[in-house]
């Protein structure tokens, strides 16, 4: 197999999956190591995920992630079978973290397109010596056996016994895999006693097995003949079955039934409802290249302007009846709208998986530090923009450290300052007008505004008095670069490299830090996300022959102004007075050297824009209405153009340019 | 495979060789190397004045959904600039995934010159001083003049301009 190509689509859903399902995997036994049980379901639900890996990775050939997979749903089988009554789940989730990272670790070497070249062996030492201290692995484990408990008891064998030879297509390829898939799909209609060959997982020359002699096996079902071979025949690959009868006693069935514990884990995963809907569930999802969508939201633009190309076609001038025509017109433009809707809603993603990580990180870390952590998520249902979920991972993972080795302090600390002994974490996203709030908020210690002050005047960083500062400002000094009021360097934080990481993440996708705190009461940081890179409502401006776009969650209000108004220091600039405010004017035909008619005050429009606490006020022609606009990234040709954040495509095919106002601002 | 992709390319980039594409551009006749042209746009559709750049960029344009900034190379050449008409066309070219749409005044034709045809161009040190122009070349008794793409787009040349600016 060529496992260089990443194109390959089995090898990017393998991936895929495998990510998503340890993801999971991860969450279920953060869960369980709250509470301190397994709740049979979890457990079920551990083993079904197991296995999905096991299975994949062994026909992807990745041996060592299978290997561990399996000893992990060993560790499961035993740990269910045999209930122990004293588990140390804290060294049982360590061990699970373990194996869950090891698989995580080799499946991202394998998307880098490297080998996937882990060692498992020492790994899987542990886990077999974990399973011996719970004084049951020794006997699964010493035989090299999966498992040699007597499972037979609880398999139903009820129903009639048939043996059945599958012959799978010629060119099929992996005829064991295509077996094991064979075996899984079963369970839905009958029990698996026994097939042969056994090893199916393990051992690839069965593939040649199987080819030749076909695939037995038996099984116990309440379902008739016919039934059955229907059954058979609508699954993947399957060319041929021979299904007999089989007169053999029970006992027997069971015998051989302990032999083969590979049955055992299937019908363990078969055992209620929950796997079905889990199933049902995959298959209603997806998974697609982000480039294809990208590519699908090009289209659907161009599909807009060709639209406008075609309905607003000057031939269509001469044509006096146009009633049919335009309906269908109108018909169209519908559809399109709708088109463009589903397109951009296709790139939203729940914050979920990003906020679930962190439930990883804070436990990790507050084993290390000795801290007891709450985390609370909530609006982890908001949606983003793919492209900017991809950028907020790393911001969010250093604030909630920072909390943890910064904010919260040791459980003596807190009580001796009358707070519970375990610090609370709140993690929050919102949805506010076209932006996403997402705000980290501890319970801890608070950011020291003295230390704060003298650590930003020794770095010179101060240009006004510190009257004049208002606290936030004070505060927002710890996201400049090289700023840690932090004496000791930590493994996790204190190096000053950090939060001025995080604020320009955050900038470079379009969103601003704002920090707040109160000594001993807390650190609330929030980050400020605009839903989507990709879309934007949009008010359009005219000035002379160009039209502009400025986003609309920027504009303040936009008003016809008097002559009288306006006032003029010095300078020239001009200023206008608006309910007590004295804001300046900045006339968009003077700062782009635009030829218009429109020069005088009162014949244009003005328009407040503010970003970030600071307005401004634009002077153009005219407004020219609100519409939903695609921002593409200006040619790289033309570089950075202040106070232009990129250019769009109007319904009419021109492309126009979009201000950027927070570049305007500095202008 | 590969060594079928490998030769598909060779053959490709042989079709290509020596094939020039030229264009009218004041009096003189100028040529560009075929492979970096993409397209040619007849006639000039709206351009999007942009503010802040040189102004023989002249703004940008939607090509199928795409935006590309547009040259006007007569100005680049610091001449006089020329009403667009009936011939004027926008020429695409394409370099290191830098698409840029060049205004001239006529597309002529695309013809082969021989390596041995082209000529170096005059050096500085003879008072001939046009880095533009990559090399000179000879078809029958005319001459056309081989422009040098990058040196046109040339980026350095951009930046500075918007700082005089």
């Amino acid at each position: 197999m060529d496992r260089d190509n990443s194109n390959d689509p089995v090898l990017d859903m393998f991936i895929f999956e495998t990510l998503q399902l340890t993801d999971q995997l991860e969450q279920l036994v953060l869960n369980s190591e709250k509470t301190n049980t397994f709740a049979t379901e979890d457990i079920n639900e551990l083993f079904r995920i197991m296995h999905t890996i096991k299975g994949s990775a062994a026909m992807m050939l990745y041996s060592n992630i299978s290997s561990i997979a399996h000893s992990l749903e060993d560790l499961f089988f035993n740990l269910r079978d045999t209930e122990p009554l004293e588990i140390n789940y804290s060294k049982l989730c360590d061990l699970l973290l373990m194996g869950i990272d090891f698989i995580k670790v080799e499946t991202a070497k394998i998307k880098e397109g490297r080998d996937a070249d882990g060692a498992p062996d020492p790994l899987l030492v542990r886990i077999h010596d974990y399973l011996c201290s719970l004084g049951s692995g020794d006997k699964a484990l010493a035989s090299g056996e999966i498992m040699s408990a007597d499972p037979g008891n609880d398999i139903n064998l009820e129903g009639t016994h048939y043996k059945a030879i599958i012959f799978f297509e010629d060119d099929c390829g992996m005829e064991n895999m295509r077996a094991f898939n064979v075996v899984h799909k079963m369970e839905d209609i009958a029990r698996p006693i026994r097939y042969f060959p056994p090893d199916i997982t393990e051992n690839d020359d069965c593939s040649t097995i199987i080819h030749e002699n076909g695939f037995e096996v038996e099984f116990a079902t309440d379902c008739s003949r016919e039934e059955v071979e229907n059954f058979f025949l609508t699954l993947a690959f399957v060319e041929s079955i021979e299904i007999m009868e089989l007169a053999e006693a029970v006992e027997e069935a069971v015998r051989q039934a302990s032999i083969t514990g590979e049955i055992n884990t299937l019908n363990a995963v078969e055992n209620n409802g929950d796997s079905n809907a889990n199933v049902s569930r995959k298959q209603s999802m997806i998974s697609v290249q982000l480039n294809k969508l990208d590519k699908l939201l090009d289209l659907v633009g161009e599909l807009v302007i060709s639209e406008a190309m075609v309905t607003k076609n000057p031939d269509l001038a001469d044509i006096p009846d146009l009633d049919s025509f335009g309906k269908a017109a109108r018909q169209h433009r519908k559809v399109i709208n709708e088109l463009q809707d589903i397109v951009m809603s296709i790139r939203m993603v729940p914050l979920a998986g990003t906020f679930q990580k962190m439930n990883r990180i804070v436990r990790d870390m507050s084993k290390k530090l000795g801290k007891q952590i709450d985390l609370v998520i909530s609006g982890e249902e908001t949606e983003v923009d793919k492209n900017i979920i991809e950028h907020l991972s790393d911001p969010i993972m250093h604030l909630i450290r920072n909390a943890i080795d910064h904010g919260i302090e040791s459980a003596e600390e807190r009580v001796a300052r009358g707070k519970p002994a375990a610090g609370r974490i709140q993690l929050e996203a919102k949805n506010e007008g076209g932006d996403v709030w997402i705000t980290i908020r501890d319970d801890g210690g608070g950011l020291d505004r003295e230390k704060i002050m003298t650590r930003a005047l020794e770095h010179g960083l101060i240009a006004k008095t510190e009257a004049e500062l208002s606290d936030q400002e004070i505060y927002e000094f710890i996201l400049l670069p090289g700023f840690s009021t932090n004496t000791e360097v930590t493994e996790y934080s204190g190096r000053g490299v950090g939060m001025d990481v995080v604020a320009k993440n955050i900038e470079e996708i379009g969103g601003s830090v704002h920090v707040d705190s109160k000594l001993g009461m807390g650190t609330v940081i929030s980050l400020k996300i605009p839903l989507t890179l990709a879309i934007i409502n949009g008010m359009g401006i005219r000035v002379g022959g160009s039209i502009y776009i400025v986003p609309i969650t920027s504009i303040r209000e936009s008003f016809k102004a008097k002559e009288k108004d306006v006032f003029m220091d010095p300078d020239g600039l001009e200023m206008i007075m608006i309910r007590g405010e004295c804001l300046p004017i900045l006339r968009l035909h003077k700062v782009y050297k635009l030829e218009t008619p429109v020069t005088e005050i009162h014949n244009g429009i003005v328009m407040i824009v503010e970003n970030d606490n600071r307005s401004v006020c634009l002077f153009a022609d005219e407004l020219i209405g609100e519409q939903q606009v695609v921002v593409k990234a200006l040619p790289k040709y033309l570089k950075n153009i202040k106070g232009i954040g990129g250019c769009t495509l109007l319904g009419n095919g021109r492309s126009c340019l979009i201000l950027d106002i927070a570049g305007l601002l500095n202008y | 495979m590969s060594e079928v992709t490998d030769q598909l390319l060779e053959m490709n980039e042989d079709t290509q060789k020596d094939k020039f594409l030229t264009f009218i551009v004041g009096k003189e006749e100028y040529a560009i190397e075929i492979r970096y042209v993409t397209e040619i746009i007849g006639g000039i559709q709206a351009i999007t004045e942009v503010p802040e750049v040189p102004d023989y960029i002249r703004g940008i344009i939607n090509l199928r959904g795409k935006i590309i900034p547009v040259m006007d190379v007569n100005m680049r050449f610091k001449k006089e600039p020329k009403p667009y008409g009936d011939r004027t066309c926008i020429t695409v070219i394409d370099i290191d995934d830098l698409s840029v749409g060049l205004i001239v005044d006529n597309v002529a034709e695309v013809l082969s010159i021989a390596e041995e045809n082209i000529e170096p161009p005059p050096d500085a040190k003879s008072g001939f001083n046009n880095r533009y122009i990559k090399g000179i070349g000879k078809v029958g008794n005319t001459v056309k003049l081989i422009l040098d793409c990058k040196i046109l787009l040339g980026e350095e040349d951009l930046a500075g301009c918007i700082e005089a600016s």
